[in-house]
């Protein structure tokens, strides 16, 4: 049997074909294009790590700016090559002999224009970022605040530094800053990599063991900023997040001033049931300063009812949500060192109660 | 004019003797000669033994295939888990499971070995050469690539397959905190998989340098093989360093070193380095053949040369040249001072000036060409799209401080993606379809060809896209859910939706695949009317590809006639005839003048049992059967002597002088 030739049409685009064309065209800029409904899509529920619309701190607003600028370009140059794409695609040709060839002499001058002015721009965006980088790598005045961020699986210990060693104090899963300064904090990681990363105050820097990285953040506006570990680190590194809480330097002062505190708890009798409770059942991984509570596994309790959040962000920090969190950990985040505690319902009334004085 | 350079050139007294010259018409007595040496015998005998380079590609291209189906599968799976917020269809540990084995699949076992299946089925064909300079060893590099890929897999039915994403990052893939066969069974797989990439590598750049016909000047070969010489050359400086990474961390797990442990004095960030100094140089090898695949094949659609070959050509390697030096900006984030992520970050940038190069060139070739819309051409022309988009989201990845916010973060995903899939998937489909005639002597069906390519393209773009917004909103990578108040619900929905619409895409194709094996029209020779040699033999090519080697007079063969370049013609009918035995041609480097005659190895069992002993060998090692991987190596070794052995057939023996055609 004789192979049967296809029938190929050479020439000018089959005018058949052409909607096709306006596809190629069409996509990249509605997908473009789109970028703006989505945006607000999510402005409307809040994406709380928003980067590219939001900055709230000079560690953050040039990369912001940056970001605006290189997405502006790429989408200019989408559009550019787009539109000679559809123009070479669509654009009429003279009719000719359909067996022809083109010589493979011309066209070069397309690669040195083309190539000639993406070196340029290209060349302007180098130093344009290199100067971003300068302005973001550093802060512009010395700390007024440092503090030591160790990454657990998977939560967050923030130690607060100070000259006098009685006035240090531990907190986990929540930084205070003072508005208007800029903040040096210390990184580093008790067991595997982890990624500090509050978006709308700084970019991520890897927490890795055996090395102490640095990065500095600032907040010009009060305000909560949520922050989310960045480097995969297994089971629960979707649960891993944190909250910077930017506050007036008053309000800050007094919020370190009530952390120094012991707890409450620390003058309680050793024989009230729910004390007890937590001696037995968490006092092995978990502190509360003034106590016998020394356990260094998991965070610090101290002060636990003074933060927003629990389990790593997970959970806004309500009385329920507590008890939910103590009796199913690890329903609620698969994986976490925090087990399921198997509590009776006296037991659980009795440990919420005493719970409820760590403020 | 070859004979004589011959004769200058002795290169073995043993082997002193002039070639033939003449022609073997089809139906020949030479030819049916040439059929009887070549062909591999008929069954499972042939299948296991066979060093044919074209079944080895194809095995190759089928194999990565099916890879690429699990891959996808996998990721399907991923969408489903995260098209709602707080999804409990996975868990966390499943979750991770998937997205490792999804990347280890799709960057390891697909988009490699896929390429290496093109061009080992290509090549020789291009190149106008009777097989790879290392018919066996290809051959081994297929068996190990097979088994490394399923060695990989033996753990996934246990719910123990590797879990530290495909980076794989010390120590959350050091003993303290991964202590299943899980990453053990990566890292073996790993270091297993190296040696296929090695020899494969190697193979190619051998053949490149001394098996084109004769007068296929350097500067006259396609550049889907510039594409392939450069990954090659790159994967042996690079390939040695993560396989050395694997080694250390199997080492540190099994044996008790520290080379990245804390607590003895070991460096997580080496390994880091380790793994990027290889995996930024991977990322171009997996693309830069894909590439020449385009410039290749788009061309024949626009019924004209590429513009700029040279150019071109010259982009390819300067790409991997600066690609070299980029590795540090995977790990923009790790602390390193700012004067050093300044040079990375701008050498990043600067990959932008070779490719702009490429994608001007492809441009300017349909703008002064013809084009003629056929599927192949649909994918192609597509493709220049997405490789902008991805090369885009590269330059902005490339700026340090906005790399430290986009880094680990859905944008990474959607540039990687567009970069993967745009610049391979897209490329390969679209080859598929224009050698599929090569391969099986039928065309694939046009209309469902036409039907394939949007569905895969509207749903790619619709289903990565927006996870570039994704990105910007702050979503990171490898979380197994997220919470609605994140507000990420809506671009996930929508990327869910794209990704399952792109799988229909894909399997639109495979349809296609399956029906046009069956039904497809008989293809001629060539029924693009493209230039390159390939498509000088018949469809699908003999086992010996050219009865008489072709003499090569320019860059397209079989436009000459047409373009009305004034050197000379290549010549098909008549040329060299190499019948004693299984015999190529080999050429010098640089000109392709014929220098000597090649003795090629016949079919033998070795390549598939040395693979399977070494593999076996590996297996030993994961489950620590010592004895056994003693008994493995025992038994490898001795492949490897009867591989050696030297053999008359292949004049490693000597031969009594006048016993050879003087």
């Amino acid at each position: 049997m004789k192979a049967a030739q296809p029938a190929l049409r050479f020439g000018s685009v089959p005018t058949g074909e052409r909607p096709y064309v306006a596809v190629f065209i069409g996509l990249p800029s509605i997908a473009i294009l789109y970028m703006a409904p989505a945006v607000c899509m999510a402005e409307n529920l809040g994406a709380p790590l928003n980067y590219f619309l939001h900055s709230f701190g000079p560690a953050a607003r040039p990369t912001m700016h940056l970001g605006w600028v290189l997405a502006g370009i790429s989408a200019a140059v989408c559009f550019i090559i787009a539109f000679l794409l559809i123009g070479a695609l669509r654009r009429k040709r003279p009719a000719s002999d359909p067996r022809a060839i083109g010589s493979e002499s011309g066209g070069l001058q397309w690669i040195y224009i083309g190539t000639g002015i993406s070196t340029c721009v290209l060349a302007a965006l180098v130093v344009y970022s290199l100067m971003v980088l300068n302005a973001v790598a550093k802060p512009p005045e010395a700390p007024a605040v440092t503090l030591t961020v160790t990454g657990y699986d998977w939560w967050w210990k923030v130690e607060y530094e100070h000259a006098d060693p009685a006035k240090r104090f531990v907190v986990a899963n929540e930084l205070h800053i003072p508005v208007g300064q800029p903040v040096l904090i210390k990184l580093k990681s008790a067991d595997v990599i982890h990624g500090f990363w509050v978006p709308t105050l700084a970019g991520k820097t890897q927490m890795i063991p055996g090395l102490m990285n640095q990065k500095w953040i600032q907040a010009d506006v009060p305000g909560t900023y949520t922050g989310q570990c960045a480097q995969y680190c297994g089971a629960a590194h979707a649960h891993m997040g944190f909250e910077v809480i930017a506050e007036d330097a008053h309000d800050f002062h007094r919020w370190q001033d009530a952390q120094r505190e012991p707890a409450s708890v620390a003058s309680m009798p050793e024989n009230d049931l729910g004390y007890k409770l937590f001696m037995d059942r968490c006092a092995g991984c978990h502190a509360i300063r003034g106590t016998e509570a020394r356990g260094t596994h998991a965070p610090d309790l101290t002060h636990l009812k003074s933060r927003q959040r629990l389990a790593g962000g997970l959970l806004t920090n309500t009385p329920d949500h507590l008890m939910k969190w103590i009796l199913h950990a690890q329903q609620l985040k698969p994986g976490s060192r925090m087990p399921s505690i198997d509590l009776s319902e006296t037991e659980s009334s009795t440990l919420a109660e005493f719970l409820s004085r760590l403020d | 004019m070859a004979s004589a350079d011959i004769t200058q050139h002795p290169t073995d007294e043993g082997l002193v003797r002039l070639p033939e010259i003449g022609r073997a018409p089809v139906g020949s007595e030479i030819e049916a000669k040439l059929a009887e040496t070549w062909e591999s015998a008929p069954g499972w005998r042939g299948w296991l033994s066979t060093v044919d380079h074209k079944a080895i590609g194809l095995r190759y291209i089928v194999t990565s295939f099916l890879f690429l189906i699990i891959g996808g599968v996998e990721a399907l799976l991923i969408r489903i888990q995260l098209a709602q917020p707080d999804q409990t269809l996975l868990t966390p540990e499943q979750y991770n499971q998937l997205f490792t084995m999804h990347g280890v699949t799709m960057i390891f076992l697909y988009s490699l070995p896929i390429l290496s299946g093109f061009s080992n089925y290509l090549w020789p064909l291009l190149l106008g050469s009777r097989d790879m300079a290392f018919p066996r060893l290809n051959a081994f590099s297929y068996w190990i690539f097979l088994f490394a890929g399923i060695f990989m897999y033996v753990s996934f039915p246990l719910g123990q397959a590797p879990n530290g994403g495909w980076f794989n990052y010390v120590p959350f893939s050091g003993p303290m905190y991964n202590t299943g066969p899980n990453i053990d069974v990566f890292a073996l797989g790993m270091v297993l998989l190296g040696i296929s990439t090695s020899v494969g590598s190697a193979n190619f750049v051998v053949t490149l340098f001394r098996m084109r016909a004769p007068g296929m000047t350097i500067n006259r070969v396609p550049i889907l093989v510039w594409g392939t010489l450069t990954a090659s050359v790159a994967n042996l400086l690079v390939v040695p360093s993560v396989s050395l990474a694997f080694l250390l961390l199997w080492l540190d797990r099994q044996i008790g070193t520290s080379f990245f442990d804390v607590a003895n004095g070991g460096k997580p960030l080496l390994w880091q380095h380790l793994f990027w100094i290889f995996g930024h140089p991977w990322v171009y090898a997996v693309v830069l053949p894909a590439m020449g695949i385009v410039s290749d094949a788009l061309p024949t659609f626009c019924r004209r040369p590429l513009v700029g070959y040279t150019a071109m050509a010259l982009a390819t390697m300067a790409t991997m040249l600066i690609g070299m030096e980029v590795w540090i900006h995977h790990m923009f984030a790790t602390g390193l001072p700012p004067v050093a992520l300044s040079i990375f970050g701008a050498a990043s940038m600067a990959i932008t000036i070779p490719s702009s190069v490429a994608v001007f060139a492809w441009i300017a070739t349909i703008w002064l060409g013809r084009p003629v819309f056929k599927t192949p051409f649909l994918f192609f022309a597509g493709f220049v799209m997405l490789f902008v988009i991805g090369g885009l989201s590269g330059v902005m990845t490339a700026a340090v401080p906005l790399d430290w916010q986009l880094n680990e973060t859905y944008f990474i995903v959607a540039h990687l993606h567009y970069v993967l899939i745009g610049i391979n998937v897209f490329p390969v489909v679209g080859g598929i379809y224009y050698w599929f005639p090569k391969f099986t002597g039928r065309m694939m069906d046009e209309k469902l060809g036409k039907w394939s390519f949007w569905v895969m393209f509207i749903g790619f773009n619709m289903g990565f896209f927006p996870m570039h917004w994704a990105g910007l909103l702050g979503m990171p990578r490898r979380i197994y859910t997220y919470s609605s108040r994140m507000g990420w619900d809506g671009v996930n929905m929508i990327t869910s939706i794209g990704s399952f619409l792109f799988a229909i895409g894909v399997l639109i194709f495979l349809i296609n695949v399956v029906i046009s094996l069956k039904r497809g029209a008989r293809a001629s020779a060539n029924p693009w009317d493209a230039a390159t040699l390939e498509w000088a033999t018949s469809s699908p090519p003999p086992a010996y590809n050219f009865a008489v080697i072709p003499t090569v007079a320019s860059r397209h063969p079989l436009w000459e006639d047409r373009l009305g370049e004034g050197r000379g013609r290549s010549n098909f009918t008549e040329g060299l005839l190499l019948t004693e035995g299984r015999e190529a041609i080999g050429t010098s480097p640089i000109d392709a003048k014929p220098l000597a005659i090649l003795k090629m190895p016949d079919d033998t069992y070795t390549p598939f049992f040395l693979g399977l002993f070494i593999s076996l060998l590996f297996v030993g090692l994961l489950l620590h059967w010592w004895l056994f991987t003693a008994a493995a190596a025992i038994a490898g070794s001795l492949s490897l002597v009867l591989w050696l052995w030297p053999s008359k057939t292949l004049a490693q023996r000597a031969t009594p002088q006048g016993d050879t055609h003087g």
